[in-house]
C-alpha cells in the first residue's frame, strides 16, 4: 500500500481513523467510497485521525482514504460577495442545484463560480516589479466594490505579460518573467493567517447606527467585540442590525451553529435592503456563511476559519471589513465535541484546554493592517456568545473577554421589559474610547467625549437612586434627585432604546446621535433652572414640546429638526416656571 | 452483508454491548442480537473497528450474556414510510402497536434526516390559529415554526398541547393538520389520556402516533423522535400535508442520552448531560419548516418539563437556542386556578413579527398585544410593591394597572378547555379589557387604533 491511499481502521461519529497514510496535520483527505471531505488532526504511530464534515453513518471500516496533500483551503477571487457558503465553501445555491432541498453528502462543490467571466482591467505593465500582494488589476465584481487581483503573498517578481480583457478566474491573466501563471484566483489555507506588514493601532471607529453601541460603548475599525447573551436576549437581531448598517465596505456574516430559518430571513431581506452609506443593496458587499446547528459538526468548526480568511482577504485589499460570528459558543461546543471523540483530557467544564489559546487566536486575526501592498486595511471581529443559562462565568465567555476589548452585554431582563437593544448600560464596556475620543472631536463635535462621559455619569447615578427608590418610592426623593430620575429615563427611553425594524429609528448617524444627547442634557439645565426659579417638577416635566421632541425622532430629517425642537422645549419650560 | 452471527462478545455495560474480531460494520448500522434463551433485541452501532464494535441495544442489555449472538443487518435505520402511516400506532421502534398490519411501505427514509439547506428554506409566514388568547395574541403560533412548551411536573401541558392540536387552524380556512404525536418515556396513564382524547373528537384518523413509554426501554427513546419527524418530512414534503408533531417529554429523551454517555464513559458536560446535547437537540428541532417548492410544512411543538421549575437548566436552555421561541407555563398561575397557565412574560415567539398584521390576522395586532404585555407586565411587577407599601400609596396609574393584571389574569388568560377564540374575538376581548386604563396611559397605541376599536373612544 502506497503512502497516498489507505484505509479506514475507525469510525466514532464525526471523528475517523485511518492506517496506512503518511499523511500531515491538518492535510484534507477523502474518506470512503463516496469521497466525504476530512482533515487530519491527530497522529498516532501509523494512524491517521480525521474530522469528516459530513455525515459518517454507513461508512465501514476498509473503506479507501486517500489524500490530497493539500490543507483545508478556500478559493479567494472575485465572486465570492452576495455568494452564501457551508461551512467548508461549499456555495449553497450549487449544493440544492445537485442535491436538492437536503443536503446529502459526498458532493464537491468549488467556492467560486470557475465557468464566470469578469472583466479584469490590468492595473501593472510589462516590466514593472511587483511584490508579494501587489494588485495588479481590478475588476468589477459587484455595483458597489472593484474587486482587486493581488500577486498571492508567496509570489514576487517582473512581469512578462499580462493583459485586459474578459476571463474566468482560473485563465491566466498574468505571467512573471520566471514564469510564474497568476490567475484571478488563489487559494489560502483557513488556518493560517493572511500576512502584512505591521499592525496598526485602531484611531477610527466602526459606526453602526446603534446609538448605545456608538455612542456610549464604541468599536473601533480593527477591534473586537464580544456580545454575550442568554436566548431571546436579541444576539441575533444585534448581530443583523451590525450587518445592515455598520460603515465597513465589506461584511461576512458566519451564522455557525444557529437556526436553518435566521439564514433564510437573512437571504429573503438583505437583497431588499439598502445599504445607508452607499445607496446600494447591501448584499453587494456581504459574503454569507450558514452551517446551521444541524448541519455536520466539524464543518461548524472550520466554518469560523472560512469566514475570517474571507474577511482577511479582502481587508489586504485594503477594505474595512466587518466579521460576525454567531455564535462562536456554537463554534466552541463543536471543538468539545470533537475533542471528546479523541479522548483527550478536557479543560473546564468539557472544553478542551486548549479552548481560550484558539478563541484568542481567532480574535487576534482581527486588526488594522498596512497591507502588503502598503494600504490601510482592517477586519473587525463581532462575536456573539451563547452562555448558558445566560451565566457568563462559564469558560467561552471568560476565554473571549479577556480578548476582546469591547464587551456588550446583552440582559434578560431589559429584553422582557421590552428594552432593545437589550444591552446593559452598566456592565457592558469599551477600551477603545481612549484611541477614539480625538477622531470623535475632530469629526463630531469638540466636547463629544464630555458629553459620553456626564450621560453616563447619569445612568450610574440613577441606579444608585433606583436602589433607594425600590424602598421608600421616589416620591420621598427630593426634587433635584426626582429630576435625575427623570432625565435618566429619558435617556433610556428616548436614546438608549432604538427600534430595529423601524424604518428610520434603526439607523442614527453620529451628529443626530450628539444633538440628541446634548438635548436630554439641555433638558436637564432648563428644568434645574426652572425648579430654582419656583416651577413644578410636574409642569416642568410634562411639557408637550418635550414630548414632541421624543417622539419626532420616528420621522425623517430629524437631525435637522431637533435644535429648533430643543429651543421650543426650553421657552415652555421657562414659561412652565414663570406661571407659578 | 453475509448475514453471519457473532458470538464475539466481550463487556456488556449498560445500555451497550462491546464485541471484536467482525466484518467490517458500518457506523450506525442496524445489529440483531439473539439472546441464548432465544430473545431477539436489536440495537445500532455507535463505534466500529477493524478490533471492536460498540453496540448500543434498544431494548436494554437484561439477559445478554458473552454467549449471545449479534447480527449486522447491513443498512443503517430506515423507516418504512406510506400514506397508510396515517391513522396507525406504532411503538417506539416503529412497530405496529395498535394490533394492525405491518406498514406497506411506499418507500424508506433514513431516520437521522439530512439537513435541510438553509438556501432551500422559505421563510414561515402563516399564522395559525389556536384558539387560545394567550398564544394567539402574544405568542403567535406560526406555520413552520418549532416551538416547545416549557412545563413542569404537575402543570396541565398536556392539555394545552392537545388543545393547540385540537383547535389549531389557519385563520378563515378549514384545511387540517396531521398531527404526528411522539410520545418519550411518558407514563401509560398520560398516553391513555392523549390516545382517549385524540379518540374521542376524532382525531385519531388524522394522526401517527409513536409511543415509547416509561417502562419501554430507555435506549429506544432516542430513534422514537427521529422516526416520528422522519414520517412527519415524508407526509410534509412528499404527500403535501401541513403537519403537526407533537412531542413529550423531551426532558426523557435527554435523560436517555445522558445514560448512553454515561454508558460509553464520555466527557460530560453541564449537570452530566452530553457535550453534544446541543447538535443532537438541533437535529431534532431543525427538521421543522417549509421548503421553497413543496407544498407541506412541519410545525413542531416540544413539550419539556424543567426539573425544578430551573429555565436554565440545560435542556430548557439548550432548546431555547435553538428552538423560535418559547411558551412558559407557570406553576404560580397554576396554583391560582387559571387555565392556560402560560406566563407571557417568559415567553416568545421568534417569528411572530412576519406574521401578523392586516394581511394575517388583524392592523390593530402587533400595538394590542405590545400594549397588552407591558400593561400586565408593569401591573404584575406592582404587586410586589403593594406588598410592601400597601394599595393605597399607590397613584392612579398604578392602580388601574394593578387592577388590569388582575383582568388580564382572570378574563383574558382564563379559558375553558375547549373554548376556540378566533383571533377577532381574542383582539376584542383585549379591547374591552384595556378600557379599564385611561387611554392617556396607553401609550403604546397607536392614535388611529384608538379611534377605531376602543369600545367607548372610537370616533
Amino acid at each position: 500500500m502506497s503512502d497516498e491511499n489507505g484505509v479506514i481502521y475507525r469510525i466514532s461519529g464525526p471523528v475517523v481513523t485511518a492506517t496506512g497514510i503518511r499523511s500531515r496535520m491538518y492535510e484534507v483527505v477523502r474518506v470512503g467510497h463516496e469521497g466525504l471531505m476530512g482533515e487530519v488532526i491527530e497522529l498516532h504511530g501509523d494512524k491517521s485521525v480525521i474530522q469528516v464534515y459530513e455525515d459518517t453513518s454507513g461508512i465501514r471500516p476498509g473503506e479507501p482514504v486517500v489524500r490530497t496533500g493539500q490543507t483545508l483551503s478556500v478559493q479567494l477571487g472575485p465572486g465570492l460577495l452576495t455568494q452564501i457558503y457551508d461551512g467548508i465553501q461549499r456555495p449553497l445555491p450549487v449544493l440544492e442545484k445537485t442535491m436538492g432541498t437536503f443536503i446529502e453528502r459526498g458532493v464537491d462543490a468549488d467556492g467560486l463560480d470557475l465557468e464566470k467571466v469578469w472583466d479584469f482591467e490590468a492595473a501593472v505593465s510589462v516590466g514593472d516589479e511587483v511584490a508579494p500582494g501587489a494588485v495588479i488589476g481590478t475588476v468589477q465584481e459587484t455595483e458597489t466594490i472593484v474587486h482587486k487581483v493581488m500577486l498571492p503573498p508567496n509570489h514576487s517578481g517582473k512581469v512578462a505579460s499580462i493583459e485586459s480583457g474578459s476571463f474566468n478566474v482560473t485563465q491566466t491573466v498574468c505571467t512573471l518573467e520566471d514564469g510564474t501563471e497568476i490567475q484571478m484566483m488563489q487559494k489560502w489555507p483557513v488556518r493560517t493567517p493572511r500576512p502584512y506588514h505591521q499592525k496598526y493601532a485602531p484611531d477610527t471607529p466602526l459606526i453602526t447606527g446603534m446609538r448605545i453601541l456608538d455612542f456610549l460603548f464604541p468599536l473601533a475599525k480593527g477591534g473586537a467585540a464580544g456580545i454575550p447573551g442568554p436566548f431571546g436576549s436579541g444576539k441575533t437581531v444585534t448581530q443583523q442590525s451590525l450587518a445592515k448598517y455598520s460603515d465597513a465596505q465589506i461584511v461576512v456574516y458566519i451564522g455557525c451553529g444557529e437556526r436553518g430559518n435566521e439564514m433564510t430571513e437573512v437571504l429573503d431581506e438583505f437583497p431588499h435592503l439598502i445599504d445607508p452609506n452607499t445607496g446600494k443593496p447591501l448584499m453587494n458587499r456581504t459574503v454569507m456563511i450558514a452551517n446551521t446547528s444541524n448541519m455536520p459538526v466539524a464543518a461548524r468548526e472550520a466554518s469560523v476559519y472560512t469566514g475570517i480568511t474571507i474577511a482577511e482577504y479582502f481587508r489586504d485589499m485594503g477594505y474595512d471589513v466587518a466579521l460576525m460570528a454567531d455564535s462562536t459558543s456554537r463554534w466552541a461546543e463543536a471543538m468539545r465535541e470533537i475533542s471528546s471523540r479523541l479522548e483527550e483530557m478536557p479543560g473546564e467544564e468539557g472544553y478542551p484546554a486548549y479552548l481560550s489559546s484558539r478563541l484568542a487566536e481567532f480574535y487576534e486575526r482581527a486588526g488594522r493592517v498596512e497591507t502588503l501592498e502598503g494600504e490601510d486595511g482592517s477586519v473587525t471581529v463581532i462575536g456573539a456568545v451563547s452562555p448558558p443559562g445566560g451565566d457568563i462565568s462559564e469558560p467561552v465567555s471568560q476565554g473571549t473577554l479577556r480578548i476582546v476589548k469591547v464587551f456588550w452585554g446583552l440582559d434578560a431582563g431589559l429584553a422582557r421589559q421590552r428594552h432593545f437593544p437589550a444591552i446593559n448600560w452598566l456592565s457592558s464596556y469599551s477600551l477603545y474610547p481612549q484611541s477614539l475620543d480625538q477622531w470623535f472631536r475632530d469629526n463630531i463635535a469638540t466636547d463629544f467625549p464630555e458629553i459620553r462621559t456626564e450621560i453616563s455619569s447619569l445612568l450610574q447615578v440613577e441606579a444608585e437612586l433606583q436602589e433607594i427608590v425600590q424602598l421608600v418610592g421616589s416620591d420621598a426623593l427630593p426634587v433635584d434627585q426626582q429630576l435625575t430620575l427623570e432625565v435618566a429615563r429619558m435617556i433610556r427611553e428616548f436614546f438608549l432604546q432604538q427600534n430595529g425594524f423601524h424604518d428610520v429609528d434603526a439607523y442614527t448617524g453620529l451628529e443626530q446621535q450628539y444633538k440628541m444627547a446634548k438635548a436630554i442634557l439641555t433638558f436637564q439645565d432648563s428644568a434645574k433652572k426652572a425648579l430654582a426659579a419656583g416651577g413644578l417638577l410636574e409642569d416642568v416635566v410634562n411639557v408637550p414640546a418635550r414630548t414632541n421632541l421624543m417622539r419626532d425622532r420616528f420621522e425623517p430629517g430629524y437631525v435637522d429638526r431637533v435644535d429648533g425642537l430643543v429651543d421650543e422645549m426650553n421657552q415652555q419650560i421657562a414659561a412652565a416656571a414663570e406661571e407659578n | 452483508m453475509s448475514g453471519k452471527e457473532y458470538r464475539t462478545i466481550t463487556d456488556v455495560k449498560g445500555p451497550l454491548v462491546f464485541l471484536e474480531k467482525t466484518e467490517p460494520v458500518a457506523f450506525g448500522e442496524i445489529v440483531q442480537l439473539r439472546l441464548t434463551d432465544g430473545t431477539m433485541k436489536n440495537g445500532q452501532v455507535l463505534d466500529t473497528s477493524d478490533d471492536m464494535v460498540v453496540v448500543q441495544v434498544f431494548e436494554g442489555t437484561a439477559g445478554v450474556d458473552l454467549g449471545s449472538s449479534v447480527k449486522f443487518m447491513g443498512d443503517v435505520f430506515k423507516l418504512p414510510v406510506s400514506k397508510d402511516l396515517i391513522g396507525r400506532i406504532l411503538d417506539g421502534a416503529g412497530r405496529p402497536r395498535d394490533g394492525g398490519p405491518a406498514i406497506v411501505a411506499e418507500g424508506e427514509a433514513d431516520i437521522i434526516g439530512a439537513a435541510i439547506n438553509p438556501y432551500s428554506r422559505q421563510s414561515p409566514h402563516d399564522f395559525i390559529q389556536t384558539g387560545i388568547s394567550a398564544i394567539d395574541c402574544c405568542t403567535t403560533l406560526v406555520r413552520g415554526q418549532k416551538l416547545p412548551i416549557f412545563s413542569a411536573s404537575g402543570l396541565p401541558h398536556n392539555d394545552i398541547a392537545l388543545q393547540i392540536a385540537r383547535q389549531a387552524k389557519l385563520k378563515d380556512s378549514d384545511e387540517e393538520f396531521i398531527v404526528v404525536f411522539c410520545a418519550m418515556g411518558i407514563t401509560a396513564e398520560e398516553y391513555n389520556f392523549f390516545r382517549s382524547d385524540l379518540e374521542r373528537t376524532g382525531a385519531l384518523e388524522n394522526a401517527v402516533l409513536f409511543v415509547n413509554l416509561a417502562d419501554d426501554p430507555a435506549v429506544e427513546r432516542l430513534i422514537t423522535p427521529r422516526l416520528a419527524l422522519t414520517a412527519a418530512e415524508y407526509l410534509a414534503f412528499e404527500q403535501d400535508y401541513h403537519v403537526l408533531v407533537v412531542y413529550t417529554d423531551v426532558t426523557n429523551y435527554c435523560d436517555a442520552l445522558r445514560q448512553i454517555g454515561a454508558a460509553r464513559e464520555e466527557v460530560p458536560g453541564r449537570r452530566g448531560y452530553p457535550g453534544y446535547m446541543y447538535t443532537d437537540l438541533a437535529m431534532l428541532y431543525e427538521r421543522a419548516g417549509l421548503v421553497k417548492g413543496k407544498k407541506g410544512s412541519i410545525t413542531q411543538f416540544p413539550i419539556l418539563t424543567m426539573p425544578g421549575d430551573d429555565i436554565t437548566h440545560p435542556i430548557p436552555d439548550l432548546s431555547g437556542y435553538i428552538t423560535e421561541g418559547q411558551i412558559v407555563i407557570s406553576r404560580e398561575l397554576h396554583g391560582s386556578g387559571i387555565y392556560p397557565p402560560i406566563n407571557v412574560l417568559p415567553s416568545l415567539s421568534r417569528l411572530m413579527g412576519g406574521c401578523i398584521g392586516e394581511k394575517t390576522t388583524r392592523e390593530d395586532h402587533k400595538s394590542v398585544s405590545d400594549q397588552m404585555y407591558a400593561a400586565y407586565a408593569q401591573g404584575r411587577e406592582l404587586r410586589g410593591l403593594v406588598a410592601i407599601v400597601g394599595e393605597d400609596a399607590l397613584n392612579e396609574r398604578d392602580k388601574q394597572l394593578l387592577d388590569f393584571s388582575g383582568l388580564f389574569e382572570d378574563k383574558f388568560l382564563r379559558q375553558s378547555r375547549d373554548e376556540n377564540r378566533s383571533i377577532d374575538e381574542t383582539l376584542d376581548l383585549c379591547w374591552d379589557l384595556m378600557q379599564n386604563i385611561s387611554t392617556k396611559y396607553l401609550v403604546r397605541l397607536d392614535q388611529k387604533w384608538i379611534d377605531k376599536y376602543h369600545p367607548t373612544e372610537k370616533k
